[in-house]
C-alpha cells in the first residue's frame, strides 16, 4: 500500500490521540463495563471483544455490540473516539490500511466475517458503506449506480441493469431529480444529491447492512434533512449503522444509540433513553454539551 | 591588454570604490553626529559605489566583446579590392576567414595571397587599437561611475534600498534568462531555417517523400542533387517513438500501479530507486547498448525465425528508447495515480470491488487525462532523443513502417548534417536548422499541451 | 416491514456474486501478476544493461605486455655512439623492435608472416623505447629485457577473448600469431597488468594506446563552466521567482519558459550553441567554454525548479523572525532563507550537474567530437568529454575499442553514481532537519 496513504492512516491514528482532558468529566479505567444493553435478541451483526490497533496506538478497547435486524443504530461520541474505526471493522474496510490490526469476533447472521474463508468481496457486497464526503466516481450518474451490479455481475442484460439503476435511484429518492440527466457526470450534482447518489450506488448491489460514516457532515441542513428522511425509509429494507457527531441527528433517525469515548463503548441503549436519562456520567456530559 | 587584465582592473576599481564609498560616508556623517546619522550602514554606501563602478563598465565590456569582431571585419572587408567584394558571399567569407586566421597566427603566410596578408596586417592593427581603446574606455567608465556614486553620498541617501534595488534587478535578469534562452532558440533556428526555405520551397520540405541531402561537392552540381523531403524522417521518428511507447507505457504504467497499489512499503522503497537508475543512465550508454548488443541480438533472433532484419532496425533503437523512458512514465503515472483521492478507492472497495476492478474501472478512468498528459511528455522525449538513434538507427531515409527495417529520424539527420566539416550557407547545413525548427515546435506543442492537461488534472483533485 | 422480501433479493444477489467470485479472483491474480511482470521487466532490462557493460568493459582494465630482448646498440638504432638528444629522439626504434621479434622467432621468413609478427606489439612500443632511452642515455649500447605493450588484437587473444576454434577469416588474430603467443606465454614472456594507459593517455587510433584522460579533463572543464554559470544564475532566478516576483504576466511568461525549457530536446540547445555562440559570437569550436555554456542553459531549468522547491520548503517563521527584527527582504533571503535551503539547492544542482555530465548530443553540435590527443589546458582549448569519447569509440570497428567504450562507460557511470549518492545523502540530511 502506498506510503502516503499509510501516513494518512497514521495521522488519523494521531488524531484519535487528540488530547482530551477527561479528568474533568470522569474517567474510565482500562477494564470497564459497557452500561446499558449492547446485546439484542435478533442480531443482524454482532461484534465481541473488539480491539483495534493502528500500529502502536490502541484505537478501540474491548468493544462488544449487537446491531439488530432492520434497526438504525447511531454511534456517537467526541471526535477521535473510535466510532468510525469501529464502523469500518464491520465490513473490513480497515483491511486496506496496512498498519491497522483488528482483534475480536464479528458475525453477520451468525457467520464469522473475519474467518479465513470469508470473502471480503462478498462481505462488502452484503455490508455496504456510505462515506463522510460524497464520493461519486467521475462517471455518469447511470454508471455510478451501475458500477456495483456490473462488477458483481448482477444484471444479465441492459434492461435488467436499467431496472436496477432506476429502482436504486428511486429508493435513494433521487430518480425524479435526475431521470433526464442519467448520462451527466455524477460529480456535477449538488452535495446532497451526490450523497444520495452514493446511497443509491450502495443499495444497487442489494446489501443487507448499510454503514454510514457521518453521511451528512459535508451537507447543508436542507440536504441533511432529505438524507435523514431517506434513512428512515430505508430502515424497512436494510439494517443501518450510522456514525454521526450530531446528537440531534442520532435522536431523529436511530432506534438505538451507542456512545463511544476514547476507544471504549461507554453506554448503549434506546435512543430515547440515552438522550433523556443517560446512566453514565460521560454520556451525560457529552449529550448535555459539556464537551464534544 | 587582454580581456582578463581589463576584468582585473575593473575589479580593482570596484573594490577601491567600495572603500572610498565607505570612507566618504563616514566623512559626510562626521559633521552630523557620526555614523548614526546615516540612513544606511557605511558598507552600503561602499557597495553602492562599487556597483556603480562595476556594472556600467562590465556592460560596456560585454557589448565590446559582442560587436568587436563583426565591426572590425566589416571595416577590413570594406577595404578589400573590388574583385574580392564581388565574390559570392560564402567564398568571400572563406577568403576573409583566412585573413583572420593568419592575423591570429593560426596559419602560415604561404597559404595567403598578397592582398590577404596586407588585410591581415591591418586587421591585426585594428585589433590592437581596439583592445587599447577598450581598456581605456572601460576603465574610464568605471572611474566615472564610481565618482558619480561617491558624489551622491549624503547622510539622507538611502544607500541600502538603492543597492537592494540593483540586486533585485540582477535577480530578475537571471530569471529572465529563461525567456532569452527560448528566444535565442527560436531566433537561431528560425533565421537559418528561413534561409533554407529560400533555397528549398517549404512545400517540398513538408511534403517531399524523399530525403537525400548528399550534395555534390562541385558548385555547378548543387542544383542537380539533394532532395529535402521531410516525410520519411517524420515517419521514421514516429516509428521508433511508437516502438518505444509500446514498451515504456505498459511496463511503466503497470509498474507504477503495482508499486503504488499492491506492493508493500518495503518492496516499494527498494524497487523504485532501483528502477529509477534507468533514468540516470546517460543516453550515450543506451545508444552503445542498442547498437552493440540489442541490434545484433534482434537481428539474429529475426534470422532464426526466417525474417530479414536490418542491422540498424527501428525495433532495436525503439526498444532501447522504450527502456530509457520506462522510469519516466513510471514516476509520472505514479504521481498521477496517487493524486486520485482515496475516497474513490474506498467507495469502490467498500462495495466489494476487487483491487483490479477498482484500478481498471475507477482509478485509471479517473486518472486518464493525467496519464495522457504524461504519455505526451514521454512522446516528446522520444521524438527529441538523439544519442540512441544516432548510434543505433539508420542514416538513409526510407519511407516504411516496418520496424525490422532501418529508418532514420529527425535528430539523426540534424547530427549527421552538422557534425564534421560543414559549409555554411549550403542547403545541407541549413536543412539541419529547418529540422531543428520542426523538432522544437513539435516538442514545444506536445509539452505545452501535456503540461496544461496535467495541471488541469491536478487542480481537479486539489 | 417486508424483511422477508429484502432477504430474498439480498440472498439472490449473494448467490450471483458467489458464482462470479472464482473468475474475479482469477482476474485479480492475473492482474497482480502483470504488475509483477512489469516491475520484473524493468529489473531485467537494468540487469542486462549493467551485466552487458561490465562484462564487456572489465577486460579493458588489464593490459597485456610481452617481454622482448631489446638491443639498444647504436648500430641497430642507426645513430652514432654519443648521439645528441635530438638524434636519439629520431632514431630507428621500430627497426630495433622488429629485429628483437625476429630474433625470438628466427623461423619466420615470409614477408606476410613478418608483418604479422611485428603486429604482436603495439604501435606505441617504439615511443616506449624512445622515452626509455631519452630518460637514460646510458642504455645506448646495452641489451635489456623490456616489457612492451602488446597489440590490442594480440592482447585480446592473451586475455582469452578470441578462441582458436572460430574460423580464421573471422578474426584478426591469425593462427600463426596465436602459436607465437602461446609460445611466448609458455616462456613466461607475457604478463597482464592493470591498465594505467587507459587513465593516462588521450585518444588514439590504436585501442591499446587510447585513454580517457583528455575526456576526463574535458568533462571537468566543461562541468566547471556549467557550474559557474548555472549555479549562481539558477539560484538567483529561483530566489527572484520565489521571494520577489510580482504576480503578473511577465512572471507567468518566465515560469512557462522555464517549464518548457526543461522539456526541450537537448539537441536543440546544441543548435542554439552552434548558431549563437559559435557562428554569431565566434567563440572557439570544440571548446569546453561553449560546451559549458550550452550545458548550463540546459541545466538551468533543473536547478531553478529544485531550488524553488527548496526555498519554498523553508518555514515562513524564519522569514517572519528576520523581517521582525528589521532585516530587509534581501537580507532575510540571503542571511536566513538561503542557508536553510542550501542542502536542497545543492541536491538539485548536483542532479543537474550529473545530467550535464552524461549529456552528449548538444556537444556534438558545437564540435566537441574532434579527435584530440592533447590534454586541454583551459576552457578555450579544444577538448572532448567522456560521453562523447564513448560515442566516438563506439563507432570504431576494432574490438579493442568496444572494450574501451564499455570501460569508459563504467567510469562515467561511476562518477554519476557518486554524484547521485551525494545528492541523496544531502537530501536525507535535509529531510532530517
Amino acid at each position: 500500500m502506498d506510503t502516503g496513504r499509510q501516513q494518512e492512516a497514521a495521522a488519523a491514528g494521531a488524531q484519535a490521540r487528540e488530547p482530551l482532558d477527561i479528568r474533568d468529566h470522569g474517567s474510565v479505567g482500562d477494564a470497564y463495563q459497557t452500561i446499558g444493553a449492547p446485546f439484542v435478541d435478533d442480531a443482524k451483526m454482532s461484534a465481541r471483544h473488539v480491539n483495534v490497533y493502528y500500529g502502536e496506538k490502541h484505537a478501540i478497547t474491548d468493544v462488544s455490540l449487537d446491531i439488530g435486524r432492520n434497526e438504525v443504530i447511531a454511534m456517537i461520541g467526541p471526535s477521535g473516539c473510535g466510532k468510525s474505526t469501529f464502523l469500518r471493522t464491520l465490513n473490513r474496510m480497515n483491511d486496506i490500511i496496512p498498519i491497522c490490526r483488528v482483534e475480536g469476533q464479528f458475525y453477520l447472521d451468525g457467520e464469522d466475517i473475519y474467518s479465513q474463508d470469508q470473502d471480503t468481496v462478498l462481505l462488502r457486497a452484503r455490508v455496504g458503506m456510505v462515506f463522510q464526503k460524497p464520493n461519486p466516481f467521475p462517471k455518469s450518474i447511470y454508471e455510478n449506480v451501475a458500477y456495483g451490479p456490473r462488477i458483481h455481475g448482477l444484471a444479465h442484460n441492459k434492461a435488467e441493469m436499467d431496472e436496477i439503476v432506476e429502482s436504486s435511484l428511486r429508493r435513494a429518492g433521487l430518480f425524479e431529480e435526475v431521470k433526464d440527466q442519467l448520462d451527466k457526470p455524477g460529480t456535477g450534482l449538488s452535495g446532497g444529491q451526490q450523497q444520495r447518489l452514493c446511497i443509491a450506488r450502495a443499495i444497487a448491489v442489494s446489501p443487507e447492512v448499510i454503514l454510514m460514516d457521518e453521511p451528512c457532515s459535508a451537507l447543508d441542513p436542507i440536504a441533511t434533512a432529505r438524507i435523514e428522511e431517506l434513512i428512515d425509509e430505508l430502515k424497512d429494507n436494510y439494517t443501518i449503522a450510522i456514525v454521526t457527531h450530531s446528537m440531534q441527528q442520532a435522536a431523529r433517525v436511530s432506534q438505538r444509540t451507542a456512545y463511544f469515548h476514547l476507544g471504549k463503548l461507554i453506554e448503549v441503549g434506546d435512543t430515547k433513553q440515552i438522550f433523556t436519562m443517560p446512566e453514565h456520567e460521560l454520556t451525560e456530559n457529552y449529550i448535555t454539551g459539556r464537551f464534544g | 591588454m587582454d580581456t582578463i587584465t581589463v576584468l582585473l582592473v575593473l575589479l580593482a576599481l570596484s573594490v577601491a570604490g567600495f572603500f572610498l564609498g565607505r570612507r566618504r560616508s563616514h566623512a559626510v556623517a562626521a559633521g552630523e553626529g557620526g555614523a548614526r546619522a546615516l540612513h544606511s550602514l557605511p558598507k552600503h554606501y561602499g557597495y553602492m559605489a562599487a556597483l556603480w563602478a562595476l556594472l556600467p563598465a562590465l556592460g560596456l565590456l560585454v557589448l565590446w566583446a559582442v560587436f568587436e569582431s563583426s565591426i572590425l571585419a566589416n571595416v577590413v572587408i570594406g577595404e578589400l579590392p573590388d574583385q574580392v567584394q564581388q565574390l559570392p558571399e560564402s567564398e568571400r567569407g572563406l577568403y576573409f576567414n583566412q585573413v583572420v586566421s593568419y592575423a591570429r597566427g593560426a596559419i602560415d603566410a604561404a597559404q595567403l595571397d598578397h592582398v590577404q596578408v596586407t588585410a591581415a596586417e591591418h586587421y591585426r592593427q585594428l585589433l590592437a587599437s581596439s583592445a587599447r581603446f577598450k581598456a581605456l574606455l572601460v576603465s574610464l567608465v568605471a572611474v566615472v561611475g564610481g565618482l558619480l556614486a561617491l558624489r551622491r553620498i549624503a547622510p539622507k541617501l538611502r544607500a541600502r534600498n538603492h543597492v537592494e534595488n540593483i540586486f533585485k534587478w540582477m535577480l530578475f535578469a537571471c530569471s529572465f534568462l529563461a525567456v532569452l534562452t527560448t528566444l535565442g532558440i527560436v531566433l537561431s533556428v528560425l533565421f537559418e531555417a528561413l534561409r533554407f526555405f529560400q533555397k528549398v520551397p517549404v512545400s517540398d520540405f513538408l511534403f517531399g517523400l524523399e530525403w537525400s541531402p548528399q550534395m555534390a561537392i562541385r558548385p555547378d552540381q548543387v542544383a542537380a542533387s539533394g532532395s529535402f523531403g521531410f516525410v520519411p524522417l517524420l515517419v521514421g521518428t514516429l516509428l521508433i517513438s511508437t516502438v518505444a511507447m509500446l514498451i515504456a507505457v505498459p511496463v511503466g504504467l503497470m509498474s507504477a500501479i503495482y508499486l503504488s497499489e499492491y506492493a508493500t512499503r518495503r518492496f516499494r522503497s527498494v524497487t523504485k530507486p532501483v528502477l529509477e537508475i534507468l533514468a540516470g543512465v546517460p543516453t550515450v550508454v543506451y545508444g552503445f547498448f542498442a547498437a552493440l548488443t540489442v541490434a545484433p541480438f534482434i537481428r539474429e533472433l529475426g534470422e532464426s525465425l526466417g525474417l530479414t532484419v536490418a542491422s540498424e532496425s527501428a525495433l532495436a533503437a525503439g526498444l532501447v528508447m522504450g527502456i530509457m523512458i520506462i522510469p519516466f512514465v513510471m514516476s509520472l503515472s505514479d504521481d498521477i495515480i496517487n493524486a486520485v483521492p482515496d475516497s474513490m478507492r474506498e467507495a469502490s472497495l467498500g462495495m466489494g470491488a476487487t483491487m483490479n476492478e477498482t484500478i481498471r474501472k475507477v482509478l485509471l478512468p479517473a486518472a486518464l487525462p493525467g496519464i495522457v498528459g504524461g504519455v505526451l511528455l514521454a512522446v516528446s522525449r522520444a521524438i527529441g532523443e538523439t544519442m540512441i538513434v544516432v548510434m543505433a538507427a539508420g542514416l538513409s531515409a526510407r519511407l516504411t513502417i516496418n520496424p525490422l527495417e532501418a529508418v532514420t529520424t529527425i535528430t539523426v539527420q540534424i547530427v549527421t548534417l552538422l557534425v564534421g566539416d560543414q559549409e555554411f550557407d549550403s542547403p545541407k547545413t541549413l536543412a539541419a536548422f529547418a529540422l531543428g525548427l520542426v523538432l522544437f515546435f513539435v516538442t514545444l506543442l506536445l509539452n505545452v499541451v501535456a503540461l496544461y492537461v496535467v495541471r488541469k488534472y491536478r487542480e481537479q483533485y486539489e | 416491514m417486508n424483511s422477508t422480501n429484502e432477504g430474498a433479493s439480498a440472498s439472490h444477489s449473494s448467490a450471483a456474486i458467489k458464482a462470479s467470485l472464482k473468475k474475479r479472483y482469477a482476474r485479480e491474480r492475473r492482474f497482480q501478476w502483470y504488475g509483477r511482470m512489469a516491475v520484473l521487466t524493468g529489473f531485467v532490462f537494468l540487469l542486462v544493461l549493467l551485466v552487458d557493460i561490465v562484462g564487456k568493459g572489465y577486460p579493458a582494465f588489464t593490459q597485456q605486455y610481452i617481454r622482448v630482448t631489446v638491443d639498444f646498440s647504436a648500430e641497430q638504432l642507426g645513430v652514432a655512439p654519443g648521439a645528441s638528444e635530438e638524434q636519439l629522439a629520431a632514431a630507428n626504434y621500430l627497426g630495433v623492435i622488429k629485429n628483437s621479434l625476429r630474433a625470438m622467432f628466427p623461423e619466420v621468413d615470409s614477408r606476410k608472416e613478418k608483418r604479422q609478427l611485428y603486429r604482436l606489439v603495439s604501435v606505441g612500443a617504439e615511443y616506449q623505447l624512445r622515452d626509455m632511452l631519452l630518460a637514460d642515455p646510458q642504455l645506448l649500447g646495452q641489451t635489456r629485457e623490456v616489457w612492451l605493450q602488446a597489440h590490442s588484437e594480440a592482447g585480446s587473444y592473451l586475455k582469452g577473448q578470441v578462441s582458436a576454434a572460430s574460423a580464421e577469416a573471422d578474426r584478426k588474430v591469425k593462427d600463426v600469431q596465436m602459436a607465437w603467443l602461446d609460445q611466448l606465454r609458455a616462456q613466461g614472456r607475457t604478463e597482464s597488468r592493470f591498465n594505467t594507459t587507459f587513465f593516462t593517455a588521450g585518444d588514439s587510433r590504436e585501442p591499446e594506446m587510447a585513454g580517457i584522460k583528455v575526456a576526463l579533463y574535458g568533462s571537468f572543464f566543461t562541468l566547471l563552466v556549467t557550474f559557474l554559470i548555472a549555479f549562481p544564475i539558477g539560484v538567483s532566478a529561483a530566489v527572484y521567482l520565489e521571494e520577489f516576483a510580482p504576480r503578473n504576466r511577465l512572471t507567468d511568461l518566465i515560469e512557462i519558459n522555464i517549464n518548457n525549457l526543461a522539456a526541450v530536446p537537448s539537441i536543440v540547445f546544441g543548435l542554439l550553441g552552434l548558431a549563437v555562440f559559435i557562428n554569431f559570437f565566434e567563440l572557439p569550436r570544440s571548446a569546453p567554454l561553449v560546451g559549458g555554456i550550452v550545458l548550463s542553459l540546459m541545466t538551468l531549468p533543473t536547478i531553478i525548479i529544485t531550488s524553488r522547491a527548496a526555498i519554498q520548503s523553508v518555514s515562513p517563521s524564519i522569514r517572519e523572525a528576520a523581517l521582525g527584527v528589521g532585516a530587509s527582504k534581501l537580507q532575510t533571503v540571503f542571511h536566513h532563507v538561503l542557508p536553510v535551503a542550501m542542502p536542497g539547492i545543492l541536491t538539485g544542482s548536483i542532479i543537474g550537474m550529473a545530467q550535464a555530465l552524461g549529456e552528449s548530443a548538444p556537444l556534438l553540435m558545437i564540435g566537441m567530437v574532434a579527435f584530440i590527443m592533447d590534454v586541454p589546458a583551459g576552457v578555450t582549448d579544444p577538448a572532448t568529454v567522456l560521453p562523447v569519447q564513448i560515442y566516438l569509440w563506439a563507432d570504431s570497428p576494432e574490438r579493442g575499442f568496444t572494450e574501451k567504450t564499455s570501460a569508459a562507460i563504467m567510469v562515467l557511470m561511476g562518477f554519476l553514481i557518486v554524484m547521485n549518492a551525494l545528492a541523496i545523502y544531502l537530501r536525507k540530511r535535509f529531510e532530517l532537519k
